[in-house]
């Protein structure tokens, strides 16, 4: 049941990624990049991270591509044509990535048995409680510096993107 | 039951697959989009390790969940500056190709 839904999932995953890749008008790209993440947050799931499965589907399939999309479509993004730098960059680009996914699954993989099986439902579900137990003692600085950040981020939004008189 | 090495194989290729559209992209929304995809390759290396973690100690560990969810914090935030940039960009020199916006390169 497991390996189903983490094949099938992290399937739609690839391929969404994939899409973002091949895409050439960036509101498919767009699209493609929510399936990604809320696949991803179904991934999570499995895992045992309810929280951050929920948090992932508000914050990044909500909140950030509803940001993307409306930029794309307040600048009326278009096509993008192929260019020198393009041809460059599929030069380095695909076997760059095609050497680090070797690499990198070529060590996982073979130490597979030093790593944990992941089983459904079991006790190490993490849901709000044991993550705010932490947030709101041990790292309430952090907490609250986080809320400074984004009010900055907010007034720096703002303050460039206004038109200047 | 899922080795976690297949979660951390999934993250490995998804990271991958944002550096290679983050070299190929000619587009500057488009090049953002493919940062936020490595970003989230990310958080599911760490919500694998946690749960790797949470096995062998045998108790439950939330430390790389809070993690990811201060990067998603940040990210939140880097989504909201970065786009209100690039709309600045576009005012300035009425183009997202990052072909075209190379005044540093000079």
């Amino acid at each position: 049941m497991h390996l189903v839904l983490f094949i099938i999932f992290g399937a739609l995953c690839v391929a969404g990624a994939l899409n973002l890749l091949l895409q050439r008008h960036p509101i498919n790209s767009a699209l493609s990049l929510i399936v990604v993440m809320s696949s991803l947050a179904v991934l999570y799931l499995l895992l045992g991270a309810e929280f951050l499965a929920v948090a992932q589907v508000i914050v990044y399939s909500g909140a950030i591509m509803v940001l993307f999309t409306f930029v794309i479509m307040l600048l009326n993004a278009g096509r993008e044509e192929r260019t020198h730098g393009s041809k460059l960059a599929y030069a380095a680009g695909i076997p760059g990535a095609a050497i680090l996914v070797a690499l990198l699954t070529f060590i996982f993989l073979s130490h597979r048995g030093d790593f944990a099986q992941a089983r459904l439902a079991d006790q190490y579900v993490t849901g709000l409680a044991p993550l705010s137990e932490v947030i709101f003692t041990k790292l309430l600085l952090p907490f609250e510096v986080t809320s400074v950040l984004i009010l900055i981020a907010i007034l720096g939004a703002v303050a460039l993107a206004r038109k200047e008189h | 039951m899922v080795p976690i090495a297949y979660y951390l194989v999934l993250s490995a290729i998804l990271f991958s697959i944002g550096v290679a559209a983050f070299l190929i992209k000619r587009n500057i929304i488009t090049v953002f989009m493919s940062i936020e995809l490595m970003l989230n390759a990310v958080n599911l290396t760490f919500v694998a390790f946690t749960r790797h973690w949470s096995q062998v100690t045998g108790h439950l560990q939330v430390n790389g969940q809070i993690f990811v969810f201060f990067v998603m914090v940040v990210a939140a935030a880097e989504a909201a500056v970065g786009l209100a940039i690039i709309i600045a960009v576009f005012r300035a020199r009425n183009t997202l190709s990052v072909d075209q916006i190379d005044l540093m390169k000079r």
